[in-house]
């Protein structure tokens, strides 16, 4: 006999479905089928079960080969290692639950580390933005009932987050939106004709770069003033037309993603991105979302900054907290060689990171704690190979629009092995009374 | 002989990528997601390079080999897209003009073809890149 | 547990009507007892105030908008941090303090429990993580219902029993406390870009006013009979002349008796009055409208209120009165941040700086403080500062100074820019009432537990109940010299004990104590009907399930107290 668990939260991106299906054995220890994910969803919830895991802790000895060791032992490493740093990195965080983050930070309070999360190469800039100039938002459930007006912004859903358009944002019937997609009308503006621009009534391909200028015109474009014959590539009457398209709404919309965050003018494509929706606000009711990633990189924003104040890029070396990006975010603090140990946890600099923030990584001491083999972990000197959260453990996450939602645990982990907030726990302990905290 | 190109490179993520990274980044379906080049196929044309030919790339920052393939989703001359992982961060620019934030898109590359040079496994591509010794 | 006698205090209580008398105070396992032991840990409060553990009846300290507030301001961590010290984990933030700060604060100033004002339903997770994570306050949150799409279709039918039912699961879902109501049909509005200013503005498409809102949720709160009344924030908030739509609100309430087996009076609670007494046409003619709320107030035995007092700060405003918050960023042209919720409510956060030169913000200063001096009956006006929104909880000594020295407040009209205007424009200058201490244990201790229902558990000293003493360096036997020695007082406790342990020593932190979340479990009728309504709604409008809506488990609230009501009859 199989049993089926319902509304299980996929632990992948940050559209955090919680509508997923998994049939697993009898006796909970294999898991064995997936309905409703998208096929990355799907992949994810699968891939904890193959049998090439890897499930104990290893170091890489001097030879270069890996040794298996304990957790025990692990944690001997991982919170000495900790404790003999002068500026130590605790980078990720946006793959585990709220409660293991929590945990790392009173390691890092302890430790007097930098933290940071993956923000730091996602939408860093786009905090940076809403501290300069605020954020008119709404919940995903908010697009679905409501908006008539969906503009995607340097993202590309169809790929990143597949099941947003049918869940939240293109095909719902919601309370005022009775003929879902017929309901809406959609722009994308991207370079390329990407699968969501394909999809798209309008699709402005702006000239890689040239953002700013376009968001720049559109605000033009609203007040019915000059503009040039062509901005960023997109000729001035197909501006209008956007900006007559938004305007007419009752409920827009703004999704943007890395397109705008991770181009050249960076939190200021994001700015004028929030300015261009506050502009819509004296004309109708406009919204603008950032298409978060990781599916808890949200939850780690929140618990840095109810903990700490600030939501990445914290330094806490002296004791308390600082926030200053570009100066105590990880690839500066990587590439002025300023870590002397890094530690990290529910994510993969080693494959995101530019190469030159990776070579920094693999000087120094450093941790790995994920349930994969990855590039991070291939030039870490400890693997500390965990449970996969959302699937082998439960635990609080926040989708893009920062609703919480709990993740559940569907199967158990191969026997043995420890979560996140197992290990940080025992991390912690040792760290303390080698520190001789309270 | 074939003249190199230049072009201006992104990157980002695609659903391949998204599935490859779940099923193993030590795999080799992870480079056949993320080691590849997508050039508009006037680029290719310039670059005198028929489709899934490796390809060098090098910008200020690094250079990577991967395999050069037709956009999936283009057109877009003049633009190409690394999928995201360390096969584009070998070569992006690592500025972040104090925002804490790379330069992941916009990065001027030079392209040449290196029909005999290996794509390289994702970990592998790191450790080699970071000069990690390997047991 | 440990025992403990405090001897030579001179003791506020108003539960037992104690106005300053020596009087030893004994605790033992966590409640206050007649007497204890010979082994019992003597506390000397000779020349000392001793009262019970304050209550904070309305603030903003845990949840979404509070957080929206400190991820977008890095500014208000400027000069206040606090580093890692002892058992005190590091905090930051001015007006919006992180959560461990939070709680360090209110126990280093005496307070016991404190209640978040507004917690949006389908953020009530978020809200406990935060609520857990600040440390030795008890806390409980209201969720808001005033917008909620059930409660809006379930009045216009004026379904009471079905309304009364949605609210009982809906506090048992999101562990919450109380029904509060925020501008009544406006945020609704708002999903639109509009507002209803007046409590008879029809709300889009569910054509339904303000005022059947309002009169449907105390009718369901009786029905129910909840510890708490019905909070509400009116309409209009903010806006001169919006005196009137809070009478019409207050009117709601005539006739309605309270139904409850915790001793509370009143049906309606009307929060940060201050906000909601101005008169005038415009900012020019603005002026004061406390003395025409509060006399409706005082006749009107079933209302309760607190001030809402302005403390002339940089501050941090956020409220679910989401086109409240885009017409001040109008006005001021600070960062507006702002998050509508599916089928429930919104929020708002703009920055905003009282400014002592600016006459606005000095007549507000004078309303609040007005209010306070205007009430007849402490016992039924409480102290707030909306926190943040009037100025931060950290400031609460300050507006004690002001309310019990007309020296103090005498200063700081010199001090305004506008001062002539303050004058002419409130009645603030001809008040030479000042508030005793035994008025303050009221209006900070005795009043707000009996209005949240909580008079036999907290805000006073009588055996039996919770073991939550304060014990403050003012000996009042002898005359205030300088107004400020209020102020400093308190600021820091000389000890503080919380549920019978001793967390504050000499102002410090001495221990994490035992923290608490309350909320409401009522038992009420099965109703196949809403379970069906609320089955629907999840399915057709969330976007999550209802299977992942409730906040269950050790993670959120690992120590409830629930207060069990029983609406079966």
């Amino acid at each position: 006999m199989t049993k089926t668990i319902t509304d299980v939260i996929c632990p992948f991106c940050g559209t955090l479905c919680d509508d997923i299906e998994v049939t697993v054995s009898d006796d909970g220890k294999k898991l064995l089928e997936v309905a409703n994910a998208c096929v990355i969803g799907t992949e994810k919830f699968l891939h904890s079960q193959s049998t090439d895991r890897v499930t104990k802790p290893r170091i890489r000895q001097e030879d270069g080969s890996w040794k298996t060791i304990s957790y025990e032992e692990a944690a001997d490493y991982t919170a000495k290692a900790l404790a003999k740093a002068k500026k130590p990195l605790m980078y990720g965080w946006s793959s585990t639950n709220c409660e293991a983050q929590s945990v790392g930070n009173e390691i890092a309070e302890i430790a007097k580390a930098c933290c940071d999360n993956t923000a730091a190469v996602c939408h860093g800039t786009t905090l940076i933005a809403v501290q300069d100039i605020g954020l008119p938002t709404c919940t995903l459930g908010e697009i679905k009932n409501r908006a008539d007006r969906i503009i995607f912004w340097g993202c590309n859903p169809a790929h990143a987050h597949p099941r947003h358009m049918s869940r939240y944002s293109i095909f719902p019937r919601g309370f005022f939106t009775g003929k879902g997609q017929m309901s809406r009308k959609m722009i994308v503006v991207d370079p390329r004709c990407t699968d969501t621009a394909r999809m798209a009534d309008v699709h402005l391909q702006v000239e890689q770069g040239r953002d700013y200028e376009l968001l720049n015109a559109l605000r033009v474009a609203f007040k019915g003033e000059w503009l040039p014959d062509v901005v960023a590539g997109i000729p001035a009457e197909k501006i209008r037309e956007a900006a007559d398209l938004m305007k007419s709404g009752r409920f827009g919309i703004i999704f943007f993603g890395m397109g705008v965050t991770q181009s050249l003018s960076k939190n200021h494509n994001i700015d004028i991105a929030i300015a261009v929706t506050k502009d819509l606000n004296e004309y109708t009711k406009f919204s603008i979302m950032p298409m978060r990633g990781h599916y808890n990189v949200t939850g780690s924003g929140e618990v840095f900054a109810w903990q700490f104040g600030f939501p990445y890029s914290v330094d806490l070396t002296r004791g308390f907290a600082r926030y200053n990006p570009g100066d105590s975010s990880s690839i500066d603090l990587l590439k002025r060689g300023e870590v002397d140990m890094m530690f990290t946890i529910g994510s993969d600099p080693g494959a995101h990171f530019p190469i030159s923030a990776v070579r920094a990584i693999a000087k120094v001491d450093s941790v790995c704690i994920d349930p994969h083999i990855t590039p991070t972990s291939g030039v870490s000197k400890l693997h500390v190979p965990v449970a996969f959260n959302g699937v082998e453990c439960g635990g609080n996450c926040y989708r893009m629009d920062n609703v919480p939602i709990d993740c559940r645990k569907v199967v158990e982990p191969p026997e043995g092995m420890m979560t996140d907030l197992d290990f940080l726990t025992m991390v912690c302990t040792r760290l303390k009374k080698l520190k001789g905290a309270a | 002989m074939a003249q190199p190109i230049t072009v201006n490179l992104i990157s980002g993520r695609t659903i391949q990528q998204g599935v490859a990274i779940e099923s193993g980044k030590e795999k080799p379906s992870y480079r056949t997601a993320c080691g590849i080049i997508e050039m508009d196929p006037s680029d290719l044309k310039r670059l005198g390079a028929w489709k899934n030919t490796n390809v060098k790339v090098t910008s200020d920052y690094g250079s990577v080999v991967v395999k050069a393939v037709e956009a999936t989703q283009g057109p877009h001359p003049g633009v190409a897209f690394i999928p995201m992982g360390p096969w584009a961060n070998s070569v992006v620019s690592d500025n972040t003009y104090s925002t804490g934030m790379p330069t992941f898109k916009g990065t001027p590359v030079k392209i040449e073809i290196a029909i005999n040079e290996p794509v390289l496994l994702g970990v592998e591509l790191v450790q080699r890149q970071c000069g990690v010794k390997v047991g | 547990m440990a025992e403990f006698i405090i001897k030579n205090g001179h003791v506020f209580d108003p539960v037992q009507g104690i106005k300053g008398d020596k009087k030893d105070i004994c605790i033992k396992d966590g409640k206050i007892v007649d007497k204890v032991s010979g082994s019992a840990k003597v506390i000397d409060a000779k020349d000392k105030t001793v009262m019970a553990g304050a209550v904070e009846i309305h603030a903003h300290v845990a949840g979404p908008k509070v957080n929206l507030g400190r991820i977008y301001r890095p500014e208000d961590k400027l000069f206040s941090c606090t580093p890692t010290k002892g058992i005190e984990r590091m905090g930051g933030g001015a007006s919006i303090p992180t959560t461990f700060k939070t709680g360090y604060e209110y126990a280093k100033m005496g307070f016991a429990v404190a209640m978040e004002a507004a917690m949006p339903p389908l953020f009530s997770r978020h809200v406990h993580e935060e609520i857990r994570d600040t440390p030795i306050i008890d806390e409980g949150a209201f969720p808001v219902f005033g917008n909620n799409w059930f409660v809006l279709e379930y009045l216009k039918n004026q379904e009471i029993e079905n309304t009364a039912a949605y609210c009982a699961w809906l506090l048992k879902v999101t562990k919450g406390y109380a029904i509060k109501v925020v501008n009544p049909g406006g945020t609704e509005a708002w999903g639109w870009g509009l507002n209803c200013l007046t409590v008879n503005d029809p709300v889009p498409y569910f054509d339904i006013t303000p005022a059947e809102i309002i009169k449907g949720l105390i009718e369901a709160n009786e029905y129910l009979g909840l510890p708490h009344s019905m909070h509400i924030h009116p309409n209009n908030l903010g806006n001169p002349g919006c005196y009137e739509t809070t009478l019409d609100t207050l009117k709601i309430a005539a006739g309605i008796k309270p139904k409850n087996k915790f001793g509370r009076e009143q049906v309606m609670h009307l929060t940060h009055t201050q906000f909601h007494s101005y008169g005038g046409t415009n900012w020019g003619d603005f002026e004061s409208k406390a003395k025409e709320v509060t006399d409706f107030v005082n006749k009107n035995k079933n209302i309760t209120i607190d001030t809402g007092n302005v403390t002339l700060d940089e501050t941090t405003t956020m409220t679910a009165d989401g086109p409240f918050e885009h017409h001040l960023t109008g006005l001021n042209h600070l960062k507006w941040a702002n998050c509508d919720v599916e089928l429930e409510t919104a929020a708002g956060v703009v920055p905003y700086i009282y400014s002592p030169s600016i006459s606005v913000c000095a007549i507000q200063w004078a309303i609040g403080l007005e209010i306070a001096l205007m009430m007849k009956d402490p016992m039924r006006c409480y102290v707030t500062t909306d926190h943040p929104n009037a100025g931060p909880f950290t400031r609460y000594p300050r507006v004690y100074k002001w309310l019990m020295s007309e020296k103090a407040r005498k200063a700081q009209i010199e001090a305004f820019k506008h001062k002539d205007k303050v004058l002419s424009q409130t009645a603030i200058g001809t008040l030479d009432r000042e508030i005793s201490l035994y008025e303050l244990a009221q209006m900070t201790r005795a009043g707000p537990a009996k209005s949240l229902g909580l008079a036999a558990m907290c805000g006073g000293l009588k055996p039996g109940m919770d073991a939550d003493v304060a014990i403050y360096n003012i000996n009042p036997d002898k005359p205030i010299a300088n107004p400020d020695d209020i102020e400093k007082a308190f600021s820091r406790c000389a000890a503080f004990f919380k549920s019978g342990v001793q967390v504050v020593s000499n102002g410090e932190i001495v221990n994490n104590g035992n923290k608490r979340t309350l909320w409401v479990n009522v038992k009420a009728k099965e109703n196949p009907q809403v379970m069906r309504d609320i089955n629907e709604k999840f399915v057709k409008y969330y976007s999550m399930t209802q299977a992942n809506y409730e906040a269950l488990g050790h993670h959120f609230v690992p120590n409830p107290y629930a207060i069990e009501v029983d609406a079966t009859n």
